[in-house]
Order: C-alpha cells, then sequence, then structure tokens
C-alpha cells in the first residue's frame, strides 16, 4: 500500500464531507423536532466485515460517537448466523433493541448495506430520536420502569425497505404502536433519504479515487487515528486515576447508583476499568453495553475534540469490569435512562479521573444532566391532549482556563433549550421566572457556572409532571480543590403546600391542577482550583451582581465584604484565608 | 490634480472599510476612480477621507456617497458598546445571560459567553403579557421610571425595554418607552418588538441588545463623518450599507443600527448580483476569499439568499434579515501544518494581516496558503523584485521544506501544491455544504469569484465542485465598495403568524401585507435619492405543522386563497425535498415584506479605463515565469489584466495580474471576456 499523504488527507475530507452531507440531509427534512431542530441524530459509514466506524457526521449529537457500530455490527452478526434475512440492494433494516448495540428505545437505527460490483463495500447507517415508540410514558423517559416492555416497542433487525421499497406492512405495525404517528413516515423518509444521500456521493467518490485507494486509505485513516490518540495519551503519566460518580437513585429503589471507575494508564493505552460499579438496577438508569462505551469515547473526544472519528481513534482504549454491573444491563431490563443521564455519569467520572493526569485539557464535572421535565395533560380550552418537554441545561465546571459557562447543554447533547414564548403558546402553562440559579457554581479559583432556576404553572386543565434529572443528591464534581456544584432541585407547588419528589430529581406522574407550579432548579458546575486562590475582586464582582451572597463569598472563598460602599476587606480576608488554609 | 466642479458632477462614491483596506470606487459619467488605502479602524472617517483624496475626488461636487463601514461589526465583536441597560419583565433579567443552553462547539466543555448587558444593569419591572396578547400584569409605570432613572444613574448611555411576548402585544413596551423617553436624555432607546416581532425572547432581546449598544456608536461617527464632508463642502446624502444589501440615510440608520452589523460581506454579494444581472448569469455562487477567511452566498435568479437568523458569534444571534453570507473557514493566510497522525492540514489558525505570509516579508515565519501559492509561481507579492527574490524564496522554500516536506516525503513545491490542493478540497466541500443547507446543487450556478485571493483558487473549486463557468469581475478587490455604488434602497418586515392553515384567515395575510406595503413605501420615499422604481417582494416561510424548518414561499399577489398557499407549499417542498406529504397540513410561520427602491443602474464597462487595453494579445503579455501546475513546472504567460484586448479570449497556463488580484488559468481552461469586462473561466473536465 502506498498511498501518498495528501491524496489520505482528500479522501479523509471526502468521507467526511458523505457523513455531514448525511445529517444535514436527515435533519432538513426531518418533522420530529428532535431530530431537526435538536440535532438528535447522527450518521455515519460503517466497515463491511464487522461495522468498525469509518467515519461519522461532525454535526451527529455527541452521545452517538462511536455507538453505530456496535449495532451494525450486530446485524452483520445475525445475518452471519442466519437471524436476519440476508440483504440486497436497496434494503434497508431498522432496530431499535437496547440490547443489540444501542441506546434507549427512542433511537432507532437504520442500516442499508452499499454495494460496489455486487458486493458489500460497506454499510451506511443513521440513529435518529423518535419522539415517541410507544410504552406506559408518552416520550419514553420513563422514571419508573422496571421491564423493557413498558418502555415501548423493541425492535430486532428487521428490512423496513426491501429493494428500494417501504414496507408497509411492517410500518403499519410501528405505526400501531407509537404515539403521534401520523408525521413519523415524514421521518422515516428523511432517515432513509439521508442513507441514500450517502449512497450517491459515496458512489462519486469511489469512482473518482478507485474503490481500492479508498479501501487502502480507509485502513491507514484508521492507523494514524490510532497514532494520534496515542500521541494524545502521551501527556498523561503512567499510573491509575481513580474516580466514583453517582446517579442519585434508579427512580424505583431509593438509593444512589455508584460508577467506580479506575483509568490505568500505562504505554499509549488508557484502560478504563468499571468493576466495583453498581449491580445492575430496577428501575430505568441502566445502561447497555454500546452506551456505556460510548459514553467513554464521547469524554475522551470532549477533551481531544480534534483526533479524527473513526475505529482507529478508540483502539488505544479498552474498556473493562463493566460485566454484571449497571452498565452492562440485559434483557429485561429497562434503560430508558441510559442515553440522557447515566452516559453522562460515566463522562464525569472519566473526567474527575483524568482532571488529575491532564489539569489543562480536563475540566472540573459539568452539570451533565438533560433535565428531563415532561408534563403530559388535557388542554380543555383547545380539546386536545399534550404533552411538553422542557430540558434545561446547567453550569459548566471551572477549568484551568476560565470560569465554567452557565446553562450550557448536556455533555451528551448539542440541542438548544426551546424559547418560554414558544412553550406558552404550544402549552398551557406560564413561566414565573427564567434566572440563574444562584449560589451554585462550584467554588473555585475559577469558579463553576451557574445552573438554571424557573418556575411554571399549569394554567388550565389537569396534568401529569414528571421528572427525569440528575445530581440532586451530590453535585458535580469540583477539581484540584475546587467545591462541588450546587445541586439539582425540584419543588412542585400543589394546593399551596410544597411537595419534594422522594427521590429528589425523578418522579412519575405527579398530578397536577390548574395554579399548581413547579419549580426547578438545576445543578451548578463543579469548581476548579482552591476558592482561597481567586481573585477576591473577582469573588466581589460575583457578589456585586448578585450571583453570590455576601455570606456564600466568606464561606466559600474566604472573601470578606464590608463598609459602604461595599467591598472587599483586604486585611480580614487575607487573615480569614489563612485561618481557612490552616484548618 | 482634482478636477474642476462640472467635470464631477455626476459622480457617485462607493467607499468600503475592511478590517485591512478602505476601497473607494467612484463612476462618473467621464470615468472610474479607484483608491485603496489602509484602513484607520479606530476612526474610519480618517482613511475614508484619505480614499477620497486618493482618487482625487472633489468633494463638494460630488452627487452621492455610499459608505459601508464596520464601526458597528467591530463594536460587538471586541465588545467596545455604549454602556446599555434593560429594562424588561419581572422574573426575567437573566434571560440574556443564561441564553438557550448551548455551548461553543459540539466537543470540548471549554468555553465563555459574556452578556452584552451586565446583570446590574438588567432591571426587572412588574407587567406580564400572555401568549396571545393578554394583559395579566399591568405595567407598573412608576417602576418603569423609576428603573429608568436608576440606569442613568449608573451611566447608561443606551436602554432596552424588552417584555416577554410583546410581538403579540406591544402596548407595554410602547408605554413604558414613552416613559422612559419623557427621562432619558438621548434617542437611544430600543423597544424589543421595533426591529423584529418573533416569539423568541432571547434572540428578540439580544437584537434589540445589540441595536442598542452600538447605537451611539454608530450614531457618533456618522454623524462627524457628515460634519467632515459638509465642511469640505458636500452637500448631498450620504447614505449607509445595511446588513440586507440596501441602503439608509445615515440621519436614519442609526435608529436600526443592528442591521448594519454585517454589511461589509452583503455589499460583495450585491455587486455580484448586479453583475451577474449585467452579464446574464443570474445564478451564482459568491466565493470571497480575502487574507483570513472565505466568505460564501447564494444568488438565485439575481437575487441574494437572506436569511433571518445569523449568528454573528456564539451566543449572538441577530435576527434581523441580512444576506446570508456563511464564513467557511480558510483563507489566503491560512497556516498549513502536520498533525501529529502525519496528516496535512490547512487552517483553522491564520497569520492574519499582520505578520502575515512569509512571501509578504513582514515577519510572517508560519507557512501560509498564499505562500504556497507563491512558491508555486502562481503569486507575487507587491513591489516583489528581482533581487529580493532570492532571500523570500530562499525563506518560504526553506520553511515549507522544514515544517512540511520532510514529513510529508516530498519536495517544496510538492508540498505547497498538496497545500492548495488540501485548502481547495476544505473549501470545496464547505461551499457544497453551504449551498445544500440551503436547497441548491453548486452544479446549477457559476462561480463569482473575487476578494483578494478568491481568483488565485477559483478555476480549481469550480473544478472540484462541477461548477462550468467561473465569473471574475473586473475589480475582484474592489467588489464591496462596487456593492455601495449598485445598492438599492431596501426596507423589510418580518411578522410572525404561527397559524396553520386550518385555522387562518386568508384576509390576515392580505391586511398584513397592505401594512408592511404602506409602511416600507413611505419609508422608501422619505429618502431623497433618485429612483427608477419601487418594488415590492413578498413572501410567507412555511412548514408542514410539526416541523421546524421553514421554506420559503414567494407571493406574487396578497390576495392568495388557502388551496392554493397548500398547493404552492407542497410544490416547493417537493422540489427541495422530492418527498410528498399531501396529507399533513401547512403553518404560516412569518409574512415578510421587502420594498425595494431600485436605482437607475449603472454601466459597468466603466470600471476599465479603455485606454490602457492593448490591441492585441501579446501586447498585454507582460513576462513569462515557469508555473507549478500539476506535476510539472510549465512556463506561463502573464498578462496584465487591465491590458487585455476587450474581447480576449485565450487558452490557460495563464497568470493575468492585476491591482487588486491575480487569476489563475490553469492549462485546459479557457478564458473569454464578456461585454461588462467580467473574464468567464470555461472550465475543462466540469459538466
Amino acid at each position: 500500500m502506498s498511498l501518498n499523504p495528501i491524496t489520505l488527507t482528500v479522501i479523509q475530507a471526502g468521507l467526511q464531507q458523505v457523513c455531514d452531507e448525511m445529517d444535514l440531509a436527515f435533519s432538513r427534512a426531518a418533522f420530529s423536532p428532535v431530530i431537526a431542530e435538536a440535532n438528535d441524530r447522527s450518521d455515519g459509514i460503517y466497515a463491511a466485515s464487522d461495522g468498525a466506524l469509518i467515519a461519522q457526521g461532525s454535526a451527529g449529537l455527541p452521545v452517538f460517537v462511536g455507538t453505530m457500530q456496535y449495532s451494525t455490527r450486530t446485524i452483520i452478526e445475525m445475518i452471519a448466523a442466519g437471524d436476519v434475512a440476508e440483504p440486497s440492494p436497496g434494503d434497508i433494516y431498522i432496530v431499535n433493541d437496547p440490547y443489540l448495540g444501542g441506546t434507549h428505545l427512542m433511537d432507532v437505527r437504520f442500516a442499508k448495506p452499499f454495494y460496489r460490483d455486487g458486493e458489500i463495500y460497506c454499510w451506511l447507517s443513521n440513529t435518529g430520536h423518535w419522539p415517541d415508540t410507544g410504552g406506559a410514558v408518552p416520550g419514553g423517559f420513563s422514571a419508573s420502569a422496571t421491564a423493557v416492555e413498558q418502555e415501548g416497542l423493541r425492535l430486532p433487525p428487521v428490512k423496513l425497505f426491501k429493494q428500494g421499497t417501504l414496507d408497509k406492512e411492517i410500518f403499519s405495525i410501528i405505526k400501531s404502536n407509537i404515539r403521534v404517528s401520523d408525521q413519523r413516515i415524514g421521518d422515516v423518509q428523511a432517515q432513509a433519504a439521508a442513507l441514500y444521500v450517502g449512497e450517491t456521493r459515496l458512489t462519486a467518490l469511489l469512482d473518482r479515487y478507485g474503490d481500492q485507494s479508498v479501501s487502502d486509505a480507509i485502513e491507514e485513516l484508521s492507523r494514524r487515528a490510532t497514532r494520534q490518540m496515542q500521541d494524545c495519551l502521551q501527556d498523561i503519566p503512567d499510573g491509575t486515576y481513580v474516580a466514583k460518580a453517582f446517579v442519585d437513585s434508579d427512580g424505583v429503589v431509593n438509593k444512589p447508583l455508584t460508577i467506580d471507575l479506575s483509568v490505568v494508564k500505562f504505554g499509549s493505552n488508557l484502560v478504563f476499568d468499571f468493576s466495583g460499579s453498581s449491580p445492575p438496577c430496577l428501575g430505568p438508569m441502566n445502561s447497555v453495553r454500546a452506551t456505556t462505551y460510548s459514553a467513554v469515547y464521547l469524554a475522551m473526544r470532549h477533551i481531544f475534540p480534534h483526533v479524527p472519528m473513526n475505529a482507529g481513534a478508540f483502539e488505544p482504549f479498552d474498556i473493562t469490569g463493566i460485566e454484571n454491573t449497571f452498565l452492562d444491563a440485559q434483557y429485561p431490563r429497562p434503560v430508558s435512562g441510559c442515553a440522557a443521564e447515566v452516559s453522562q455519569r460515566i463522562a464525569e467520572a472519566v473526567f474527575a479521573a483524568l482532571v488529575k493526569a491532564l489539569p489543562d485539557k480536563v475540566t472540573a464535572a459539568p452539570a451533565g444532566t438533560s433535565g428531563n421535565f415532561a408534563l403530559g395533560g388535557f388542554d380543555p380550552d383547545r380539546d386536545r391532549d399534550y404533552v411538553m418537554y422542557q430540558i434545561s441545561g446547567g453550569g459548566y465546571g471551572g477549568n484551568a482556563r476560565h470560569d465554567g459557562l452557565s446553562n450550557g447543554c448536556s455533555t451528551i447533547g448539542i440541542s438548544k433549550a426551546p424559547p418560554i414564548e414558544i412553550m406558552e403558546q404550544a402549552y398551557p402553562v406560564l413561566y414565573h421566572h427564567y434566572a440563574l440559579h444562584k449560589g451554585t457554581g462550584g467554588a473555585g479559583k475559577h469558579r463553576g457556572g451557574f445552573g438554571l432556576d424557573y418556575e411554571v404553572e399549569l394554567r388550565r386543565g389537569q396534568a401529569k409532571a414528571s421528572f427525569v434529572m440528575d445530581h440532586g443528591r451530590f453535585g458535580p464534581q469540583g477539581a484540584l480543590d475546587g467545591a462541588d456544584g450546587g445541586l439539582n432541585k425540584v419543588t412542585v407547588h400543589r394546593g399551596g403546600a410544597a411537595y419534594t419528589p422522594e427521590h429528589l430529581s425523578k418522579e412519575q406522574d405527579i398530578p397536577l391542577c390548574a395554579g399548581d407550579r413547579v419549580h426547578v432548579q438545576t445543578p451548578g458546575g463543579g469548581g476548579y482550583g482552591s476558592p482561597l486562590d481567586r481573585k477576591p475582586d473577582l469573588v466581589f464582582e460575583d457578589v456585586r451582581l448578585g450571583r453570590y451572597s455576601e455570606q456564600q463569598a466568606k464561606n466559600l472563598f474566604g472573601v470578606v465584604i464590608a463598609g459602604t460602599p461595599p467591598n472587599v476587606d483586604t486585611d480580614a480576608t487575607q487573615l480569614l484565608r489563612a485561618k481557612m488554609r490552616a484548618i | 490634480m482634482a478636477d474642476s466642479e462640472d467635470t464631477q458632477a455626476g459622480t457617485i462614491v462607493g467607499v468600503d472599510v475592511g478590517g485591512t483596506f478602505t476601497d473607494l470606487v467612484a463612476l462618473s459619467p467621464r470615468g472610474l476612480r479607484l483608491a485603496k488605502v489602509p484602513s484607520t479602524i479606530d476612526n474610519q472617517s480618517n482613511g475614508v477621507l484619505r480614499a477620497l483624496d486618493a482618487a482625487e475626488c472633489d468633494i463638494a461636487a460630488l452627487d452621492l456617497i455610499v459608505h459601508g463601514t464596520t464601526t458597528t461589526t467591530n463594536a460587538v465583536l471586541e465588545r467596545k458598546l455604549a454602556r446599555t441597560g434593560l429594562i424588561t419583565t419581572q422574573g426575567f433579567r437573566d434571560i440574556l445571560e443564561l441564553g438557550r443552553r448551548t455551548r461553543p462547539q459540539a466537543y470540548g466543555m471549554f468555553g465563555e459567553f459574556k452578556p452584552l448587558i451586565p446583570r446590574d444593569l438588567r432591571l426587572e419591572v412588574p407587567e406580564r403579557m400572555d401568549c396571545d396578547g393578554n394583559i395579566l400584569t399591568r405595567l407598573d409605570h412608576g417602576a418603569v421610571a423609576n428603573a429608568a432613572r436608576s440606569l442613568l444613574d449608573h451611566g447608561c448611555e443606551a436602554v432596552v425595554v424588552h417584555f416577554l411576548h410583546a410581538y403579540a402585544n406591544p402596548i407595554h413596551e410602547q408605554q413604558a418607552v414613552e416613559i422612559v423617553q419623557s427621562i432619558w436624555p438621548n434617542n437611544y432607546i430600543t423597544a424589543g418588538h421595533a426591529l423584529l416581532s418573533e416569539n423568541r425572547e432571547y434572540e428578540r432581546g439580544v437584537t434589540a441588545a445589540v441595536n442598542a449598544s452600538v447605537q451611539p456608536v454608530l450614531s457618533k461617527y456618522v454623524e462627524k463623518l457628515l460634519q467632515t464632508l459638509t465642511d469640505q463642502g458636500y452637500k448631498r446624502d450620504l447614505l449607509i450599507m445595511n446588513g440586507n444589501g440596501g441602503m439608509v440615510r445615515a440621519q436614519n440608520v442609526a435608529k436600526e443600527a443592528a442591521k448594519t452589523v454585517m454589511s461589509g460581506p452583503a455589499s460583495g454579494v450585491m455587486a455580484a448580483a448586479f453583475t451577474g444581472r449585467m452579464c446574464n448569469e443570474p445564478n451564482l455562487i459568491t466565493y470571497d476569499m480575502g487574507g483570513t477567511s472565505t466568505d460564501v452566498a447564494l444568488i438565485r435568479g439575481s437575487t441574494p439568499s437572506v436569511s433571518n437568523e445569523i449568528e454573528v458569534e456564539y451566543g449572538m444571534p441577530i435576527h434581523v434579515p441580512m444576506v446570508d453570507v456563511r464564513t467557511v473557514g480558510a483563507g489566503g493566510g491560512s497556516i498549513a501544518r502536520i498533525n501529529s497522525g502525519g496528516l496535512l492540514e490547512v487552517g483553522p489558525e491564520s497569520a492574519g494581516a499582520s505578520p502575515g505570509p512569509i512571501c509578504y516579508d513582514r515577519g510572517g515565519t508560519e507557512p501560509t496558503i498564499s505562500d504556497a501559492n507563491f512558491l508555486l509561481g502562481r503569486l507575487r507579492p507587491p513591489n516583489f523584485s528581482e533581487t529580493a527574490e532570492t532571500e523570500v524564496s530562499r525563506n518560504v522554500r526553506g520553511v515549507i521544506s522544514a515544517r512540511l516536506a520532510s514529513a510529508l516525503n516530498c519536495s517544496a513545491v510538492e508540498a505547497a501544491a498538496a497545500v492548495v490542493r488540501v485548502a481547495n478540497a476544505k473549501m470545496a466541500g464547505a461551499i457544497r455544504m453551504v449551498s445544500l443547507s440551503l436547497g441548491a446543487d453548486p452544479r446549477d450556478f457559476a462561480l463569482f469569484a473575487f476578494g483578494g485571493a478568491g481568483p488565485l483558487h477559483a478555476a480549481a473549486l469550480a473544478r472540484e465542485l462541477d461548477i462550468p463557468r467561473v465569473v471574475i469581475p473586473a475589480r475582484p478587490g474592489l467588489t464591496n465598495a462596487l456593492g455601495c455604488v449598485v445598492a438599492d434602497l431596501r426596507h423589510d418586515f418580518v411578522r410572525t403568524l404561527n397559524a396553520s392553515l386550518g385555522t387562518l384567515d386568508p384576509n390576515q395575510i392580505g391586511s398584513i401585507f397592505s401594512a408592511q406595503i404602506a409602511q416600507g413605501k413611505s419609508m422608501v420615499l422619505n429618502e431623497t435619492i433618485a429612483l427608477d422604481r419601487v418594488e415590492s417582494i413578498l413572501s410567507l416561510d412555511m412548514q408542514f405543522t410539526g416541523q421546524t424548518h421553514l421554506l420559503r414561499v414567494p407571493i406574487d399577489n396578497p390576495a392568495i386563497t388557502i388551496a392554493e398557499l397548500q398547493d404552492r407549499f407542497e410544490r416547493i417542498y417537493f422540489e427541495r425535498f422530492h418527498v410528498e406529504l399531501p396529507n399533513i397540513q401547512a403553518t404560516v410561520v412569518n409574512v415578510n415584506c421587502s420594498i425595494v427602491g431600485h436605482r437607475p443602474p449603472l454601466d459597468l464597462t466603466q470600471l476599465f479605463d479603455q485606454k490602457k487595453r492593448a490591441t492585441s494579445l501579446k501586447d498585454a503579455q507582460s513576462s513569462t515565469r515557469p508555473v507549478y501546475f500539476g506535476k510539472t513546472w510549465i512556463d506561463t504567460p502573464v498578462y496584465s489584466r487591465d491590458g487585455l484586448p476587450a474581447d480576449a479570449s485565450l487558452q490557460g497556463p495563464a497568470i493575468l495580474e492585476q491591482m487588486d488580484t491575480t487569476i489563475v488559468i490553469p492549462p485546459g481552461d479557457r478564458v473569454t471576456t464578456d461585454t461588462v469586462g467580467n473574464l468567464i473561466l470555461h472550465v475543462r473536465g466540469a459538466l
């Protein structure tokens, strides 16, 4: 193989372009706002032999980094074993089974064999988050399911398109089992159209550079990505880095789940050992293998964003010890919290372990929850049922360069929260405030960002409120002597009384009447470095702007503010900080 | 020496301030004057005056000056803004700081955001409207007055009044503005609903905050410039370019100052649209490559694509209609390097204008795209002389050898060719994504190449994109200034409706259009400039109910029926996505109206001094030099573009040099000239 490096670069850009065009086509034509607006989808190219990732669209949702290679591999294996029908040109398989290389049921994958001269050259696959796949809860984010059957319709790999034609019988089964099904045909067409775009563009690429050259380039690019990742890992001194992260509860049994991670760096490899993590849980906060792997890849990509995304980049990683833990749940464990919440706790554990080794490249823990509040009810004025989702952000971790961002997106997502004005148009709700969650930025030399604090009232009719959030019990972790970020809080004001969910961040179907209010306060980010090293002027500025109280300045940062007009009392601050350091 | 007053009568001047240069085009019945002088960023009017001076313009005799300025762009990007306060709905002052839960990049948890208005200058007053415009809490007038006084005490110069759902019922904002007006010492008061009536509180609020905080900056700048010009005897209107590609009288521009923020790139696109109309190329992809970045826009039917959703930088949406110009990265100064995987990367880091590429000999040390073009014999820096050649060439060759060629295991020249190839592949990919995201296939367009570096790469890019023709205008490096000269008057209106066709009263659309047209026409007629005709451009932004992306549906007659609307939308949808969805109802999201006052057309042939043209191609040739194409050096004729005969036609390889750019014609491509002074490059191997 003697591809010159320039051709290699150009083919790499070409493969990336194919995937980016698939992403674009999918979003532009999709109906579901989750796909069209929130970009909760991903497209990629996968190896014919084992489904290894060749290239993935850069606009895909981060949680899908590397996941589709497992579902594609499963399809290839099941075809070989005779468990799934043999492919022919124009076929598209559909699958959403979490245990077959998936995430939660709502992430529906399409996989299409790509043929050259009668042989499968590679697979084109994509994932789109469908707004509903049936099950007990509209939208699928259950806080209390105890088996996957309660979570929705589970599809093994079956051909939804046979030689280019939609199988109307299979589609009608799907349609009969999901909510708001009339628009799904639009999403199915969009998802298939994206694969068609990929097929056309990949054909053009192969015609231009030749099948063999492209195959050689794919192999070589994988090797080089491995080398690039190994090069990045050289900054980590050999050794073991441990961290824990906790999920508040599984939604059913009210006790924390532990992710127990030790990262062993030796030579040019990293071993992520999760043994010691909690066993599979009763409620839906289980993860499945593909999602656990993907969460580790995602965290590493946040740390080294410039390494190209192909299977080679993951080669230096070894993930072990997940068997018999809640990170590798088997049928029929419920899994609806895996992609939105558990994956973010896994990423948090990776950040918390590696920030010690890579203090310039890793931040303190971000809020890391999707902050999912769902309200389902009947609107008497409009005579219709509705399900409203309010996702929300939280503070990011302080870091070597600066303070953390406030109200940042979930670690695994890139989607924007909906505007209040649009929510009030679409649903019978009224927001009373939408503000900074004061005091939540974890104290540190560079403090964490602040969470969000909102209160929303049901204006008419009756409804049920559900919450799938996290960090109600443990704040996002501070790093290098930084303090943890502030906690997530949910309070429901019903008939004049305040109610706090037993599991703090998770509960299903809390009944509401008109006039009742839901108050959500999201977590702040972890602090970075000792709060006693933060410049007193910066602490004062935060107090002046009402982000912390004077009391917090004193207790958290050792900064004394006094006088009229108030200012930093330098002497008292020095004294106090000396005392606090001594403790 | 300046001409006497009567010889400059009828002169129209376009002057555009860019990051590096201030460009001027002066067109008069007697001919053309051009100038390119360094920009004076702190006070752009100095550069403007210098450019007028350099072009020997008799200011007192000029008929019209149209000015593109980056005053507001720089103010926003560098946060050199007026101290601005916010008066907003109780409970919602943090909207401007919280944004919509985003981060600056998909991967990487770093990033900062600084709100335009700091928290202590964001004050809340009791009031609340619901989404239908019903008053839930009456406006507390006293609280508004107190807030305004408090903001003044805190040294605010400008103020924003921004209430929830003001797009549905602006009465509270109007009342609050009246109260503030009675207290505020100046006119820098922006109401959120006045610039756009869109139902997104963050975007509307940021747009209003940008507007308020650049108003004083723009207003002072324009007043000073106008005063200076008046002192020198100028008696006519000064017009300022807007980001929508139209222009507004200087006295009125500050009112909607946010509209000028993206005006620079817009004027270049307007010039391209105009030139395209003149040379019968109505469908163009504009490709403007400068020193630090490349801007791309789409022109269909001689009309540039317009977007209401431009984001100037992370977290900084400005939602007023603007020419949809996308920045796609690389410029001549983009730096090439070898990554740890051993692969060549070009950009995103740039050597910028200073120190710039190595070949400009101003202290640059990093190998750039320009250096690669230099080493390949394509580009010659200004004042490049034989004696300097050895040292600069040695320097460029040395750096490319050491940094790139050794890792790629090839010669310096091969490495330079690789840099150009990789940069072209990257730009071509980005251009494809821009056109696809606007629903267009690049093969249906001609490439309009301008900017200092655009014509260097245009032929290769066109081949990469299967674009058959490249149009290179007469003055590629002065296109933005030309855009000022050809721009029309323009006012845009957007009204959010968000109504499904099932519930929509068809008369409502008609009456919104009528009101928009009446308002726009009176605004256009208030300007004193001469117009040929006034045009109303109507459209609706629509989607299938439940969908998110909008499609723009042109409307020729405001009295359209619901059935026609559904039908027309389905047709446009099918053209774009090849999907038929006859059972899903459509929704009208926005009602858009643009009123354009067209100015008398200009004669583009003036852009060349006909006297400089040679009678034969041979006479236009200045030299021959070896240029690297494909894998070999070819002795390539170099022509002075200004000297080309008016009907010149030539075959590549060739290099054409002119004051503001260098044009590369690869072997096999053919160049012809058209009647309005453009070069048309016919790309071999493209469709």
